[in-house]
């Protein structure tokens, strides 16, 4: 299918797949048994100005969008999805400051940004606060000169290995998801501390660790916009993420089916290959049809959100949904295909399956974001 | 020069197509088509029913001249010992010798040279020795100098050297300076005895084409050939030779560089992705301590040792030589799979290799489809057998 | 620090594709690159610019038109400037006349400390290049070379590789050295760069504008000749051997010896 990107579009998604060919490739295997965090290919990603692709050019980025963001992310997904997840994530991670952050702020963190010397993580998942986000309990309180941080996050993707990170934290206890504030915590502030390091189903080399903050202050320029806009802010912020989710997903999905393909010609049974059997076809078929599907509408929805539309959310949750969904079931699919290889940890097709589970997962777990999309299809009354 | 289709002659019969060695001519409305990348091989020239291609030869040569004569072999040392590369050529040098029924000499630099009688044993006629503690290391710069200075002198028609290290390094600079042709890693060498030119055949293009290639007017004509292509003679203990000892004389001869230090490699460790040859075991072999019998092969040939996924799982060999999708792709020049089934994932990390030799009792096993060489059969007496006759011959 | 990196290029793969009706190679679908080799010379180039400062890398080349691909490449990876010598003159040239051409648009450039070249390429395989270069241009010469130590007050001492460990050579500059692949591990491009390198220029040198005689270069200026290029045998599928398991041994160390392998 033709998508009309532009020179620097390919150029983008050339550079990405030749990193994740050459670079990434060769130790995803590696990574995923020791489940490393994947610093040297970081190195390469900034070295090559990945970090830059999604930073305005005022910050030393190169002002793209959402659509280049999910153009490398799905090339880095194509190989490895645990990659991608640390490298989408400082993504993630700036967006507020950018959209929300003040002159000084950007200046102080976007150039290390975008050079790749910082990482960067968002935190707003607890304990008690999952798909129920506005149940975070994580004080911000505030004291002279700016707020002391209580409280636990859990799950933080880059959690340990950002050096920046921002923190959604109630300033205002009495007003639940409206007294949240966005803060920027960075990495080594005292009473900052680092907890659990969860052992995952798939992504393994990405990091996913508890921050801890007891008594830990920040100056109260590290606010970013106002008190009580952070809940908002971070709804904002994932509107404008899902789709990089949805491209994720759409390159775990194009490696299994890549994978599958080349399986399916080389394996010989009942004398001929896999691939020339009906049963087979179908099913290759099946997740060709699915998958292209799955990157007109990604692509589609961030363009969109380059667009400058206001109202994101649903574009956004449906382009994460179905490429998450897809994913899922071509990788099973996959796995299946491929019979007792597909199964084993020698090829690659187990870890697609368990790096797609989370897509289907994480911001916003399709039945959530579903809900969502009901909801604003109830608004429109079903009409486009 | 170069090459020109006459478009008033060309019939666009497609003749040539098929001829060029490297597909670069295609025919488009009737004509023939030259993409770049041609090498005035002529293969087109000699397909064409029309002549319609014209490929402008090179100037008439200039008369060889005719004072060049003997075929000389640069017998090539380290630390004293003189190399198999050397016995190699010497026998390869007799035969073009014969063929031009002229004398056959071997040049030898170093310090206390052992066992110098070998190369009047292994055939050589004279034997040109500059023994110098000066030449105790190979140093290029003085090689390079001396071989010019006893070529200018003497005026061999063929100087023929090993393509090691040291002579890919400075025969190079030798031809360069004579202004001769030179032909690296050679894989055949013949004459023309009508005009005694030396054809050199070589493969490029990774061994995918072969080119014979001459020198025609320009003396010596220059060739290095890779170690272990041709064999050598057995040595004839009482063959009479002139052994001619040379004087080094280092005022005149002098080093641009300097070489203040040699480090000996003390880990042997070959990395397997990047050796020219590997011995590889799978599950087959059983137990760790099978590993020394690859080992023993692997030393015998210069190989490294790699591994199936199954022996890394088993413990037998560390991960660092796993060959496959989950270890590490491997292009050697050969491989040597031993007790390998050939998996799919194994097979994903070599099976691009030059040439794949597969040693296992079961006959079904994929492997041997793979492999461009097999033998069916128990690996615990086939890979001490190979072993051991390698190492004889 | 002036450096210049010579390069080649050559189609992607080793692994060239014969057709096996027509016997001639396949180059649809094999897109040219720098040769591997050279890509080792060239990131030892811009590191050390980057290590001395100031100055460039050069990127030459010799070849067709269609070479400026990779002369831009080159930029990407750091590469100044991009010379491509680039002549009808040129075709069919062989070790000695590639080095000469070479030597003269060196010449031509004027003030260079280091010349860097790749072992080898991976099509003509034969490493002579850059020897015959170093002759030409009456400088030193180091082949192998596995690491830059230091260069300092007009002098460079290197590792150079040999096949039981490694020497430490000195020599003074300007020099020629040839590089193997244990030097560095090669950037890849960055997006910066790429951007960079569409829209820098690549000089284009012809003989004239090198000054170059045209009898020393291309085919006539060739001191070899290629008389025949042939297919060498194929081992079409497995061969599988048969008989007596010495006899069985001994079949395959003769087609081992047979194609040069032991």
């Amino acid at each position: 299918m033709e998508y009309f990107l532009t020179e620097e579009q390919k150029t983008i998604k050339d550079l990405a797949r030749k990193i994740a060919e050459e670079r990434v490739l060769p130790v995803r295997a590696e990574l995923d048994e020791t489940e490393d965090f994947p610093r040297a290919i970081m190195k390469y990603l900034a070295d090559a100005d990945m970090f830059r692709v999604f930073i305005p050019e005022e910050y030393e980025g190169l002002g793209g969008g959402c659509l280049e963001l999910c153009l490398v992310v799905e090339e880095l997904s194509r190989v490895c999805a645990a990659i991608s997840t640390c490298y989408a994530v400082n993504a993630l991670g700036c967006y507020t400051l950018i959209e929300f952050g003040t002159e000084e702020q950007k200046r102080k963190y976007l150039p290390d940004i975008a050079a790749g010397r910082r990482l960067t993580a968002f935190a707003l998942t607890e304990p008690t606060a999952g798909s129920d986000a506005g149940a975070i309990k994580t004080t911000a309180e505030k004291v002279n000169g700016g707020y002391m941080l209580n409280g636990t996050k859990q799950f933080i993707t880059n959690g340990g290995e950002a050096e920046i990170y921002t923190v959604i934290a109630l300033t205002d206890k009495t007003r639940g998801a409206r007294g949240a504030s966005a803060i920027i915590v960075e990495k080594d502030t005292e009473g900052f501390s680092f907890g659990k390091t969860e052992k995952k189903m798939g992504i393994r080399a990405s990091a996913t660790r508890e921050l801890i903050f007891r008594n830990c202050f920040v100056p109260e320029e590290n606010l970013i916009g106002r008190e009580g806009a952070g809940f908002l802010m971070a709804m904002k912020l994932f509107d404008r993420s899902r789709p990089g989710i949805g491209a994720q997903a759409l390159g775990i999905a194009q490696g299994a089916l890549e994978t599958a393909v080349d399986y399916t010609r080389q394996r010989i049974q009942f004398g001929q290959p896999l691939i020339s059997l009906p049963v087979v076809q179908d099913i290759l078929g099946d997740m060709a049809t699915h998958i292209e599907a799955s990157r007109a509408l990604i692509y589609a929805a961030a363009r969109t959100v380059d667009s400058g539309a206001k109202n994101l959310t649903e574009v956004s949750a449906m382009s994460k949904v179905f490429a998450s969904d897809v994913a899922m079931k071509v990788t099973t699919d996959a796995v299946q295909i491929c019979g007792g290889p597909g199964y084993m940890r020698d090829y690659p097709l187990e870890k697609m399956m368990r790096d797609a589970k989370i897509t289907q997962i994480y911001e916003g777990s399709n039945q959530i974001l579903r809900n969502a999309i009901a909801i604003e299809t109830r608004k429109r009354k079903g009409r486009t | 020069m170069g090459i020109e289709i006459d478009f008033e002659q060309c019939t666009g019969c497609g003749n040539c197509e098929p001829a060029c060695p490297f597909g670069l001519l295609e025919v488009v409305d009737d004509k023939v088509r030259l993409k770049e990348g041609c090498t005035l091989c002529s293969a087109c020239q000699e397909a064409c029913p029309v002549d319609a291609i014209l490929i402008e030869a090179a100037p008439a040569a200039e008369t060889t001249s005719d004072e060049h004569r003997g075929v000389w072999v640069f017998a090539e040392q380290r630390h004293g010992q003189l190399k198999d590369v050397a016995y190699e050529l010497l026998a390869e040098g007799r035969a073009l010798a014969d063929i031009l029924q002229t004398d056959l000499s071997a040049v030898c630099f170093g310090h206390n040279i052992t066992e110098i009688n070998q190369l009047v044993a292994h055939g050589a006629d004279k034997v040109y020795l500059v023994d110098s503690p000066e030449l105790a290391e190979n140093l290029d710069d003085l090689y390079t100098q001396q071989f010019i200075e006893l070529i200018q002198e003497y005026k061999p028609e063929i100087v023929i050297a090993g393509a090691t290290s040291l002579g890919r390094a400075f025969i190079p600079r030798v031809a360069a300076v004579l202004k001769t042709g030179l032909t690296a890693d050679c894989t055949g060498l013949d004459i023309d005895p009508e005009n005694r030119l030396l054809q050199q055949t070589r493969p490029t293009f990774g061994g995918n084409i072969m080119a014979t290639i001459i020198c025609q007017a320009r003396r010596p004509q220059m060739a290095t050939v890779r170690p272990r292509v041709f064999k050598k003679n057995t040595p004839e203990a009482g063959r009479k030779g002139q052994v001619i000892k040379l004087d080094f004389d280092r005022e005149r001869i002098t080093a641009k560089t300097k070489l203040l230090n040699f480090v000996k490699d003390l880990t042997e460790t070959v990395k397997i992705e990047e050796a020219d040859v590997i011995v590889s075991g799978g599950r087959g072999l059983g137990k760790a301590e099978n590993f020394k019998m690859l080992d023993e092969l692997a030393s015998v040939i210069g190989a490294a040792v790699g591994a199936s996924r199954a022996a890394v799982d088993e413990g037998w060999i560390p991960y660092s030589h796993q060959v496959g999708q989950t270890g590490k792709t491997v292009c050697p020049k050969l491989y040597i799979a031993c007790g390998i089934s050939g998996a799919v994932q194994h097979l994903a990390g070599m099976q691009t290799s030059d040439v794949i030799v597969a040693i296992n009792d079961n006959p079904d096993a994929p492997i041997f489809e793979a492999a461009t060489y097999g033998i069916v059969g128990d690996l615990f007496k086939v890979v001490p057998m190979l072993t051991e006759k390698l190492k004889n011959g | 620090m002036n450096v210049i990196v010579c390069l080649k290029q050559v189609p992607g793969t080793t692994d060239v594709k014969v057709n096996p009706q027509t016997n001639t190679l396949i180059r649809q679908g094999v897109e040219n690159v720098i040769n591997p080799f050279d890509t080792y010379a060239l990131e030892e180039g811009v590191r050390t610019k980057e290590r001395y400062g100031e100055g460039k890398v050069t990127a030459m080349s010799m070849g067709p038109l269609q070479a400026e691909a990779v002369m831009r490449e080159a930029i990407s990876l750091g590469a100044d400037e991009a010379v491509l010598l680039s002549d009808k003159a040129f075709a069919g040239a062989d070790t000695w006349a590639t080095a000469y051409t070479l030597a003269q648009a060196i010449n031509k450039i004027g003030q260079h400390d280091i010349i860097i070249c790749g072992r080898q390429t991976i099509d003509g395989d034969t490493g002579q290049v850059g020897p015959e270069l170093a002759e030409i241009l009456e400088i030193p010469f180091v082949a192998y070379v596995s690491q830059i130590e230091e260069i300092a007050d007009g002098r460079i001492r290197v590792q150079r590789m040999v096949e039981e460990g490694h020497e430490v050579i000195e020599s003074s500059l300007p020099a020629v050295i040839t590089v193997v692949k244990e030097i560095n591990v090669p950037r890849l491009p960055s997006l910066r760069g790429i951007t960079r390198s569409k829209s820098a220029p690549v000089a284009i040198w012809s003989a004239r504008e090198i000054g170059v005689d045209e009898s020393r270069v291309g085919l006539a200026g060739s001191f070899t000749k290629v008389i025949k290029v042939f297919f060498p045998q194929r081992v079409s599928q497995s061969e599988v051997f048969q008989g007596e398991m010495e006899s069985q041994v001994d079949c395959l160390i003769d087609r081992l010896k047979d194609t040069g392998l032991t």
